[in-house]
């Protein structure tokens, strides 16, 4: 008992910045529904949970380049490239769809996987290696889409952006209002699908040698190399997971749009804010510290500030100023730690 | 099967790095169930060798062989695969991972193909037990633990790897002296297990307790591999510097009464300086002794302005000081220098010249206003090098490429170009070769003659009866003894280090005083 006490205490201790965040961003909800009109209904968790997904792909694609000390500048443009190549081939007889859908994942992963190359065999940096494949992936999506449009099927569309219960009677699963199903027919499907690929994808991964590797490389790559460890395949691994989660973004956004649209503000937006995003939600910039969990929770803090702007009148040319405020307000959350640091040469460590 | 095949036998082995030679034609061998201590200046080709052996670095020319095969080692796992398990003199922990975790990094216990924690956690507590760390929690970070406990659990995570060769680089120079002990026990439990051990360290005494067959290295070259007790300890350190060491410390001076310059008092921060209280004259040298970690690094952080919530009063010649900050420490008011424990993160940038190095804490005395004057930084750079005789090729070399002798010669003289009043050191001489060891010493008391105050830690017991005026003990925080003159003997500070018998010797050295 005092054995796993003592453990839960050095667990607290060690993940300070995630339970922060994850405080933040439950009392952050909580007062949002209260303000809100409609607050606490089912209507308004689906509409979130929509506007929610992508970012929050993008935020986890993020964490794993982060985690090894680098930045990926072109998840945007992946999430863009995927989001393209979706409003193309996602459509047609359910095989078809299936079959598009991974098509769409499958381009962004052999995206990421370049880049894991061109950085680990090229021996650049990872920012600029991005900045410039980034550039190249919006060059792609533009190519396959000069102008937005296209046609996802409307059912699928129907059936991922709603609840559970709307997909399973899209789809004629079984009686959607069986009473044993009722409990769980309110849970929005998107929220079930970043759920699923968080714990189903990552979770797994970091308890894989390649991805304790990733975080080995981010604290010491010297006594990672020294340890023997794989550090190549691990690189391009981080790589080629973060082109997956942004090709998981960019895929929803053509489900939840129906359409595939090449827009390089929103590429470039979505991938500054994928930082901000791992950045709330305790992930070290300098690699080392954090997870995909914890940006999940940040990217959700970050959507949440937004949702904020339409229950409180405020006039939008104001928006950015006090969206930028509150970031920098959230971030310094962080730096509190410091403070606290007795000596100072721990700082630098 | 003829037991006469070396487990690892080197043959016209050479390395060299960009026109320098590190090693030339070396002929080696090492047999299983010895203990084998390799002895050698900084640059001799011991670091080399190793990392030759453990994969690190691949030979220029020769051939390595394993157990009569001829092998080639492109990296440290191949080599931990053939049993040969190297634990490195700078650390190959990883901070942000546990303990567990970093034990196990190379080949963790697996289920499912995922990491399994609990096999994991249960490996760390084994191995951390059979080197009586128990007091280590698998869960803890790396990050969180002192430079002595990871040390260790280097050494628990090298054992996991089940080696047939161990090689232990300097890895006992952070250790406390129970884990010394801990290391040996362990060291001729593994020569039972006809495990063939490498030993490199600069401790002397250690190698002669522990080796039964030594080798000497000298630029680069094999001098002589032969049975301890074949040369004595004078005809071996002929063998390693080439020529016979006489003096090993400069002479002291006459014990007389020196002003009172540094004066601490009651001293405290986070329950790991509990109210010290020392004097320190002007021109004296005072050696601070006791085990690793007992608060010594602290009161030297404390007094430099590193440390946050410092309870007590520092005065410097009479004036009450308090740097909040090293920038303060070592302004005109209170003209503080700390050569740091670590010269590789807190003493040097590494990835700079040789002259910004020396140039970075005394910026504000070449330069005109807010340029800096290169004529003036030229001369200061030429000053601090021939004052500390450093062998430079270029003072515009990256610093990375000296030796590490000639690597900490850079951090003294980069503080002493601030003409500092009260010079803090810790432990100036870890890991450097014998010869600059010297000429440390000689400085330091050059230091002292000129009128500078000198706090200096050593984690050598002998560095401290050779090169001090007086030492005091740290024990848990505060000081336990204070010894002085002929009162300082190995016997009184291991006694004040083990906190036994503090009475009689701080009773010896007060009678000494009066």
């Amino acid at each position: 008992m005092a054995d796993i006490r003592s453990a839960l205490a050095t667990n607290m201790r060690q993940n300070v910045a995630f339970y922060i965040a994850i405080a933040m961003l439950a009392s952050l909800y909580l007062v949002y529904n209260l303000m809100h009109p409609r607050g606490f209904s089912a209507a308004v968790l689906i509409q979130n949970s929509n506007e929610s997904v992508a970012i929050i792909f993008l935020a986890m694609a993020q964490t794993v380049p982060v985690l090894l000390g680098g930045l990926d500048l072109s998840v945007g443009a992946i999430m863009t490239l995927a989001n393209c190549v979706a409003s193309v081939v996602v459509n047609g007889s359910p095989g078809q769809i299936v079959l598009g859908m991974i098509i769409t994942l499958a381009t962004g992963t052999a995206f990421g996987f370049m880049n894991g190359l061109i950085v680990v065999y090229g021996r650049l940096q990872p920012i600029i290696a991005t900045l410039a494949t980034g550039a190249i992936a919006i060059g792609l999506a533009l190519f396959i889409r000069p102008v937005p449009g296209g046609n996802v099927d409307g059912d699928i569309s129907w059936a991922l952006t709603n609840d559970l219960y709307e997909f399973v009677a899209t789809y004629g699963l079984f009686d959607a209002d069986a009473a044993w199903f009722k409990p769980i027919a309110w849970i929005p499907v998107p929220l079930l699908i970043v759920v699923v690929i968080a714990f189903g994808v990552w979770l797994p991964f970091k308890r894989t040698v390649t991805g304790r590797t990733i975080y080995a490389v981010g604290s010491a790559e010297g006594a990672a190399f020294m340890s023997g460890l794989p550090l190549n395949r691990a690189k391009i691994a981080a790589f080629t997971l973060a082109g997956f989660f942004a090709a998981c973004g960019g895929l929803y956004l053509a489900i939840q749009t129906s359409s595939g649209n090449a827009d390089i503000t929103q590429a470039g937006a979505y991938t500054l804010n994928s930082i901000a995003a791992v950045v709330v939600g305790g992930t070290s910039l300098l690699g080392g510290v954090g997870g995909a969990i914890g940006s999940m929770v940040g990217a959700l803090i970050l959507r949440v500030i937004s949702f904020y702007f339409r229950i409180v009148s405020i006039d939008p040319l104001l928006q950015p100023l006090i969206e930028g405020l509150v970031l920098l307000a959230a971030v310094s959350l962080g730096a509190f730690r410091t403070l606290q640091v007795k000596n100072r040469l721990n700082l630098f460590r | 099967m003829p037991i006469d095949v070396p487990i690892v036998k080197l043959t016209g082995a050479s390395k060299h790095f960009s026109g320098t030679r590190a090693l030339e034609g070396v002929d080696f061998l090492c047999r299983t169930g010895t203990i084998h201590g390799i002895l050698g200046e900084n640059g001799a080709g011991k670091s080399t060798l190793i990392k030759i052996l453990s994969g690190v670095l691949q030979p220029d020319a020769g051939t390595v062989e394993v157990n009569g095969e001829t092998v080639r080692f492109s990296n440290p796992t191949q080599a931990a695969a053939a049993g040969i398990v190297c634990i490195f003199q700078e650390l190959s922990l990883v901070p942000d991972l546990s303990v567990a975790d970093n034990i196990s990094i190379s080949a963790p216990p697996r289920k499912f193909g995922l990491i399994d924690r609990r096999a994991q956690h249960r490996r760390a507590e084994e191995l951390l037990a059979q080197i009586k760390c128990e007091d280590v929690d698998p869960n803890s970070l790396v990050r969180e633990l002192s430079l002595s406990r990871r040390q260790m659990v280097e050494i628990a995570k090298a054992l996991g790897k089940d080696p047939k060769v161990l090689i232990l680089d300097e890895a006992t120079s952070a250790l406390t002296s129970r884990d010394v002990e801990t290391v040996y026990g362990l060291l001729a439990d593994l020569k039972a297990q006809n495990v063939a051990s490498l030993f490199i360290s600069h401790r002397m005494q250690e190698i002669e307790k522990l080796c039964d067959t030594l080798s000497v290295f000298r630029n680069g070259q094999h001098i002589e591999t032969f049975a301890k007790g074949a040369h004595s300890e004078g005809e071996i350190v002929k063998l390693m510097i080439g020529r016979e060491v006489t003096a090993h410390y400069p002479p002291k001076p006459a014990p007389a009464e020196k002003p009172e310059y540094l004066k601490i008092d009651r001293l405290a921060w986070e329950g790991q300086l509990k109210g010290i209280d020392l004097c320190v004259g002007k021109g004296e040298i005072v050696g601070l002794g006791g085990l690793d970690g007992q608060g010594q690094k602290e009161l030297l952080l404390g007094l430099f302005g590193v440390l946050r919530g410092l309870d007590g009063d520092i005065a410097i010649n009479g004036q009450p000081c308090h740097p909040a900050s090293p920038a303060q420490a070592k302004s005109a008011a209170m003209r503080i220098a700390l050569v740091p424990e670590d010269r590789k993160t807190e003493g040097l940038m590494l990835a700079m010249s040789i002259a910004d190095n020396l140039l970075a804490a005394s910026y504000d005395r070449i330069s005109d206003g807010p340029f800096i004057n290169p004529d003036k930084a030229r001369q200061a750079v030429a000053e601090g090098i021939a004052k500390l005789q450093i062998k430079v090729a270029s003072p515009d070399d990256i610093v990375s490429t000296l030796s590490g002798g000639n690597q900490q010669k850079v951090v003294i003289a980069k503080w002493l170009m601030t003409d500092p009043d009260v010079i803090l050191l810790n432990d100036p001489t870890r890991g450097i070769d014998v010869g600059t060891k010297q000429e440390i010493y000689k400085l330091i008391r050059q230091l002292a003659d000129r009128g500078k105050t000198i706090l200096l830690y050593s984690s050598d017991y002998a560095e401290l009866i050779g090169c001090c005026d007086r030492v005091v003990v740290m024990y848990d925080g505060e000081i336990v003894s204070k010894l002085s003159g002929d009162a300082i003997t190995e016997e009184a500070i291991v006694a004040a280090s083990l906190n036994v018998g503090t009475q009689a010797s701080t009773a010896a050295a007060g009678a000494h005083h009066g």
